[in-house]
């Protein structure tokens, strides 16, 4: 009962011209101290939006319909507009796929991560540069102290994703959240930031949430994995085990689909067609029409997340529920 | 290399630049107490060389601004290069006209990258694939224009019946598809494809990649593939080429290039991808900083973040060799022997 | 025929207009102003044209409603004896005409010019684009005088006022075409990018085909919203040339030329005459201007979502 953050059935929905769609739906997940987990799913999946709903962002016409999201004790859906902002951006960071939805490209490095430590803490301006340079040396960013007076677009973009997680840095966040932080990167980059990453949440005993569609990073980085299919948890578990045992046929399809997992030159595995769009959702089961598993009643019921061999892995499928396939 | 092929397609020190300088004002700059005019030069291919042949399948790999996409654009005719000869099936094609390069457009075809902008998001798919058989085969009726629509829709696996929708009504895996059926249609023998499965979700790109090899079987097709991803590249190329800032590093068939990689960016873009359940692996760490390619360093262009530099390679540019079975490798290290 | 209709119908375009009573009252407004101008040779209590049914005996009467109104001029006579409402029911006609021909001018040049100078780049851009900042850096009304002092120099008084129509149009829509030329290039430079335009290529399409089949069809709707400002641009300046008395002759009066010939006599109490053409143009102009701004928020793909 004591996680850190604990996200309980929520649910956020968009208000379209067709009316209303379900973005997520029924997610349910905790995150304890120190611990990462990765938020896996294709575009399309609700894994942005989840990762958005925890810090109270999410912006017209979407809105969060229900759930809560506990963290430390208190419910961030249910707090208004100024106390949500005691928390975010400041014991919950967050870092975007383009560094410059964070960055404002007029303002030197310097005055933006002073200006976020003047915000939330109490302290002299000298102070706060002191921070600045510190948390610049974490991020290892070569020769801080020219850097802070330089502006954005003077850096590359793996130097610029550096200052983002720097600047998340600032606060001494108790949970930082990235949202695909390396998608647009070069491989060899997305492996410093990566590793970066995992670096600083072990010294500065942060909890990490990964967004990501790559589940070779998620692999590398997180304890746990929480896979995605259209607005829902498909499955859940220990990184390990489910890299090497996926149980859902979803997760199942998608290791098999990396072209890694295959004989060179063989035909890939593939799972048929596409992810439903919000708007048009099958009934039962999202992921029936694309199933190879898929009997009648998935086609009627929506499967729920069941533990399988211990508490952490839960499965949300009616095949597995059964115990007939495995 | 594979000596007994004719190849189909054949570059000889190709070089491609770009002027990003802007207008005639921003070009004057002030040194020295007087103004200079410069100009902002960015080398995107720097004398890139290869053959490919018949039936093979010849991936390009390198992280962006490396110049594969100028590369891919350069062999399709889209960019004239500065330098060098480039040859289709003997013929030099380069420097041919926009109109005299017609022949040979019905021969070579292009995929590309974004299956949100490749589409003209005015033409129904009919109309889009219905283009090219108008000015390659005039010939055509229209009902024999509509069947074979019919057939190479239905051969990428978009059903024919779609025919009179508009791109925005498909999802980013049918429009992938209906863009290879669009260079399909004028029934080419070699295809260059720039990032065609990049912009997807991994389990549509499984289908597009399976999609690609199918047509090679059944066609006979001859591809250029260009990618940043490498493990795309492992399994469908038949070789691989790796380049940095415009120059070609390594050149290896495919399987040889991930098990024994020779040159050293090679070496580091293969520890950087990625695998699955393989937590903590070790990253090659590079030094320094990306390098621009508005100011290349002279020597190797590779050097400043090479670990194993040494002298030589600040001064002289290295020329590639051919190391062990077909591979070709441009380093002054693995040549003489310093780099393991 | 019902298939286009049905794509309507369930446009975006059609959904925000229902759902925005400004566009709807100004569509109204607008519509109901066309057709009554344009019906005006049946529906108009007098013929303004017919010189033999005016009498100057007539001239200056005030409306209806007033001591001296007679019921025969609703809206009053001007200083010639001309029934008011008749007068602006023809003159508003003649504005719109105007107002409408010479967009499509500007907008044939404009877009020709400005594809052109788009696909073709370097040094005919260059020139182009330069003829394009000279003609902006003059105002369309001093361009204008000119163009319009010299006609009336080459052909004469008697005979301008047969060609002052096609005259119009011509000199406004020359005056003009650089917006169109300018917004047309600039979206013809971002589609030559786009990948589309490169497939095109590869396949080897002929260069004209691909300007005027894939580049101009995607280049069209930021013409589209300049196109109904540029209709409000273009009747505001014929009202001003023809207040200048170098547009439309008082025989056949515009409404800028219905203003200008009151505007003498305002202070000698005949305030009608200058004030209901007047209000008539304002009207006109601003329900083309709210009909556009409406136009350029559906149209702009930044907010074009879901």
């Amino acid at each position: 009962m004591d996680h850190l953050l604990e996200i309980q059935n929520l649910e956020v929905k968009f208000r379209l011209r067709s009316g209303e769609v379900t973005a997520i739906n029924d997610v349910s997940f905790f995150l304890d101290q120190g611990e990462r987990v990765g938020l896996v799913g294709e575009s399309g999946a609700g894994k942005s939006v989840t990762g958005f709903a925890i810090i109270k962002l999410i912006s017209k016409p979407g809105f969060i319909s229900g759930g809560k999201v506990l963290f430390e004790g208190r419910d961030i859906a249910g707090l208004s507009i100024e106390e949500v902002r005691n928390i975010r951006g400041n014991r919950i960071s967050m870092i975007f796929q383009d560094p410059m939805m964070t960055l404002n490209p007029v303002l030197s490095i310097g005055t933006q991560m002073t200006e976020t430590i003047l915000a939330h803490k109490n302290v002299s301006k000298a102070e706060a540069q002191a921070i600045a340079l510190d948390k610049l040396k974490k991020v290892h960013i070569p020769s801080p102290e020219k850097r802070l007076d330089q502006y954005p677009h003077e850096f590359s973009g793996g130097m610029r994703q550096r200052i983002v997680i720097a600047i998340a840095l600032l606060t001494d966040p108790a949970v930082i959240i990235a949202d695909e932080p390396t998608t647009a990167l070069d491989v060899t980059i997305q492996a410093e930031i990566m590793d970066l990453l995992s670096e600083l949440c072990e010294s500065e005993k942060m909890a990490l949430i990964l967004i990501t569609h790559d589940l070779g990073v998620v692999s590398q980085v997180t304890d746990r994995i929480i896979v995605m299919y259209a607005g829902r948890i498909v499955e859940q578990g220990l990184t390990r085990d489910v890299v090497s045992n996926p149980r859902h046929p979803y997760t199942k399809g998608l290791i098999a689909a990396l072209p890694e997992s295959q004989q060179r030159g063989k035909a890939l595995s593939q799972i048929p067609g596409t992810m439903p769009s919000l708007t048009d959702m099958p009934q039962g089961c999202s992921f029936h029409p694309r199933c190879e598993l898929v009997m009648p009643i998935c086609k009627e019921k929506v499967p729920e997340l069941i533990e399988l061999d211990n508490k952490n892995a839960l499965v949300a499928c009616h095949a597995l529920a059964k115990g007939g396939a495995s | 290399m594979n000596t007994q092929a004719k190849p189909l397609l054949k570059l000889e020190d190709v070089y491609k630049e770009f002027d990003v300088t802007g207008g005639f004002w921003e070009q004057f700059r002030w040194e020295n107490g007087r103004p200079v005019r410069k100009k902002a030069i960015v080398k995107a291919v720097n004398g890139v060389t290869f053959d490919i042949y018949q039936g093979e399948t010849f991936s390009v790999v390198g992280e962006s601004g490396c110049g594969k996409s100028t590369l891919a654009r350069t062999v399709t005719g889209l960019l004239q290069p500065e330098c060098g000869k480039i040859f289709y099936d003997g013929d030099r094609i380069d420097d041919l006209s926009y109109s005299q390069k017609t022949p040979y457009k019905k021969r070579m075809q292009m995929v590309f990258q974004d299956p949100y902008a490749s589409l003209n998001p005015r033409f129904t798919v009919r109309k889009t694939l219905e283009e090219p058989l108008f000015f390659h085969y005039p010939e055509l009726t229209r009902e024999q224009r509509l069947d074979r629509i019919a057939e190479v829709m239905e051969q990428v696996g978009v059903h024919p019946a779609w025919a009179e929708r508009f791109p925005h009504e498909f999802s980013g895996g049918q429009r992938q598809r209906i863009s290879i059926a669009r260079a399909l249609m004028v029934d080419p023998e070699f295809i260059v494809a720039d990032e065609p499965v990049s912009a997807l979700d991994v389990s549509v790109q499984a289908q597009i990649l399976n999609l690609f090899m199918e047509a090679q079987e059944k066609r006979g097709l001859t591809y250029m593939f260009i990618t940043h991803d490498l493990s795309v590249v492992a399994h469908i190329s038949t070789r691989v080429a790796v380049m940095y800032l415009g120059s070609l590093c390594e050149l290896s068939p495919g399987g040889e290039i991930f098990n024994n990689p020779r040159h050293p960016y090679t070496k580091a873009l293969l520890s950087a991808i990625p695998r699955l359940g393989e937590k903590k692996a070790k990253h090659i760490r590079l030094k320094g900083e990306v390098t621009s390619p508005l100011h290349l360093p002279s020597g190797c262009v590779f050097h400043k973040r090479c670990t194993y530099a040494k002298e030589i390679c600040t001064q002289e540019i290295p020329t590639p060799f051919t190391a062990g079975d077909n591979a070709a490798v441009a380093c002054h290290g693995v040549e003489q022997g310093w780099v393991g | 025929m019902k298939k286009y209709w049905r794509r309507f119908k369930n446009s975006f375009f059609w959904f925000s207009f229902r759902r925005d009573p400004v566009a709807i009252a100004s569509f109204s407004i607008l519509v109901i102003l066309a057709i009554l101008s344009f019906s005006a040779p049946w529906i108009a209590p007098h013929d303004v044209y017919e010189s033999s049914s005016i009498d100057i005996m007539n001239s200056e009467l005030p409306p209806a409603w007033m001591e001296e109104g007679s019921s025969d001029y609703m809206l009053g006579t001007d200083i010639q004896g001309r029934d008011m409402l008749s007068a602006m029911l023809y003159g508003m006609r003649l504005s719109i005409l105007i107002g409408l021909g010479a967009v499509c001018l500007q907008a044939v040049l404009g877009v020709l010019i400005g594809l052109i100078a788009g696909y073709v780049g370097g040094k005919v851009d260059s020139f182009l684009m330069r003829v394009a900042d000279v003609q902006l850096s003059f105002s369309t009304l001093m361009v204008a005088i000119i163009i319009s002092a010299i006609f009336q120099l080459a052909f004469g008084l008697a005979k301008y006022e047969d060609l002052a129509v096609p005259l119009l149009i011509v000199i406004i829509g020359l005056a003009e075409w650089p917006q169109y030329g300018r917004t047309v290039r600039a979206s013809v430079l971002g589609e030559k990018k786009k990948e589309y335009v490169e497939a095109a290529r590869v396949i080897g399409l002929p260069r004209w085909w691909i300007m005027f089949r894939h580049i101009l069809p995607n280049t069209l709707s930021p013409v589209l919203v300049i196109s109904t400002v540029q209709v409000a641009n273009a009747i505001m300046s014929e009202a001003a040339l023809s207040f200048l008395g170098l547009g439309m002759p008082v025989t056949k009066p515009s409404l800028g030329s219905l203003i200008n010939s009151g505007f003498e006599y305002i202070f000698s109490g005949s305030w009608w005459i200058t004030l209901f053409p007047g209000v008539l143009l304002v009207t006109l102009v601003v329900v083309i201007n709210l009909l556009g701004d409406w136009v350029r928020d559906v149209l702009n793909p930044k907010l074009y979502k879901r």
